[in-house]
């Protein structure tokens, strides 16, 4: 499904955020991305659909190349969901015309067509009477529910999580999570950078350790959690599991 | 002095200051806030452009604009542009460009220039995540710019775009130097023709005053009101 080769990416003349990084999200599995903070776990997702461009290497998504300057990127990116570090819901929509926006604008279905999918999503995250409102007037954990039906609302192939749950109060962190796992239990192909280790844990089919724009480790989660090669993984493990 | 003020004298022209006068005011207000604001909002998409040239064109535009004062360009406009016209169509009489259009054309020309400032400052307030969040869902940039960006922009930006447009509303007196009946120029034909200088330029001022207070208050009242939530 989502195919990473070889991918090099700078900041600047000199920065090397990603180092030849190789991997690949087949359809179904469900990956999570771990590591320390500036090692560029979340530059890489962001280029998974283009949203950062790279100088090196090639994605393919669903077959398709990313970083071909002929692909259609808005059509692409309508395909795979993606939910941010901090929501990113638009403030000045009500909750269920955030989610039939893109649906209406993007697909082209009709407003009713996108009205019922939306409360049929929000219902599922558990927030169908929330729908009127506006983004400001939802607790974290609520909004990145609303982000979540938001990307689903789009049908997607693939969800793509950068940090979902960095920005919550830790009361908020499990509604969240339970959203995903269930995602997860569905079958849906899942990109997803987190510390969560415990959600790693319950739902990851492989666990991928970056450090300094390289990806360390790309293991099944029972090597991971089990027996990680390598020293770096190993610390940041031991660091995070501490607790 | 204000023993023999005439106040019948400011009655007799009240039809004629408004009806004519301010009528012509609001209208040029109006009609040159809307297009400086259309045009400001391309010219700030310009200056915050990936391309570096629209970019330096729409900086030098702004730059040039606001390095001239309105009242030359006023003048200049309406006195050299049936010239030009006439030297670039070819006509073999200077075309006639009339007082109202050729000072509308010259206050949208000025607006844009200063509405596309707040509309740059407007446009970078939003954060980064917006279009971002956005463009993940498949919204191309114009889309984005559209449904996302732009409304949030001019919601945070409208309090000064509406102070910006009661200066407008004042500077648009400076039409009076084309002999054109906007309400200070109404006034002063009355004040001359009637030889009472000091009744209608205090009336003129006074008109002025408590419009633009007013249309202040309101928008304070405003900005208290719709502050977004976020």
């Amino acid at each position: 499904m989502i195919e990473i080769n070889h991918v090099n990416k700078w900041y600047g003349p000199t920065f090397q955020v990603l180092k030849d990084c190789t991997t690949s999200v087949a359809k179904g599995e469900v990956v999570v991305v771990c590591g320390p903070s500036g090692s560029g776990k979340s530059t890489l997702i962001k280029c998974v659909n283009a949203l950062e461009p790279i100088q090196g290497g090639d994605i393919t998504l669903d077959g398709v190349k990313v970083n071909d300057p002929k692909t259609d990127l808005p059509k692409l990116r309508s395909r795979v969901g993606m939910v941010f570090q901090h929501f990113e819901l638009f403030p000045h929509l009500r909750i269920i015309d955030n989610l039939c926006l893109a649906q209406e604008k993007v697909l082209g279905r009709k407003h009713s067509d996108a009205m019922a999918k939306g409360m049929k999503l929000l219902e599922r995250v558990g927030l169908k009477d929330h729908a009127k409102k506006y983004p400001a007037e939802l607790s974290g954990g609520q909004q990145q529910r609303v982000a979540i039906a938001r990307a689903l609302a789009m049908d997607p192939i693939a969800m793509l999580f950068d940090e979902p749950t960095s920005a919550l109060d830790p009361e908020m962190i499990s509604e969240v999570l339970d959203v995903m796992v269930d995602l997860a239990r569905e079958g849906m192909t899942m990109m997803v950078v987190t510390h969560e280790m415990g959600f790693a844990n319950k739902v990851a089919d492989r666990v991928i350790f970056m450090d300094r724009g390289e990806i360390v480790e790309d293991a099944k989660k029972a090597d991971f959690f089990g027996t990680p090669r390598s020293d770096r993984a190993q610390k940041f493990l031991s660091k995070i599991l501490q607790h | 002095m204000l023993g023999n003020f005439d106040f019948d004298v400011i009655r007799r022209a009240l039809p004629y200051l408004f009806f004519e006068g301010m009528r012509f005011t609001l209208t040029l207000t109006a009609l040159a806030a809307f297009g400086g604001l259309v045009f400001g909002t391309l010219i700030a998409l310009m200056r915050l452009s990936s391309y570096k040239w629209l970019g330096r064109i729409a900086g030098f535009y702004v730059d040039f604009i606001r390095s001239l004062p309105l009242v030359l360009v006023i003048f200049w406009f309406y006195f050299l542009v049936p010239y030009i016209g006439q030297w670039l169509t070819g006509a073999s009489r200077p075309i006639t460009v009339g007082a109202f259009a050729s000072s509308l054309i010259t206050f949208i020309a000025f607006e844009a220039a200063y509405f596309s400032e707040i509309m740059r400052a407007g446009i970078q307030s939003i954060s980064k995540g917006q279009p971002a969040a956005a463009s993940a869902l498949g919204l191309t940039y114009a889309q984005s710019m559209r449904y996302v960006v732009l409304p949030q922009a001019f919601r945070n930006m409208l309090p000064v775009l509406l102070t910006q447009t009661i200066v407008l509303f004042q500077d648009t007196s400076l039409v009076y130097v084309l002999s054109i009946p906007d309400f200070l120029g109404a006034a002063s034909k009355v004040a001359q023709r009637d030889g009472r200088l000091v009744e209608m330029y205090l009336f003129a001022a006074l008109v002025y005053f408590v419009i633009s207070c007013v249309a202040s208050f309101g928008v304070r009242r405003l900005q208290s009101r719709i502050a977004i939530v976020r």
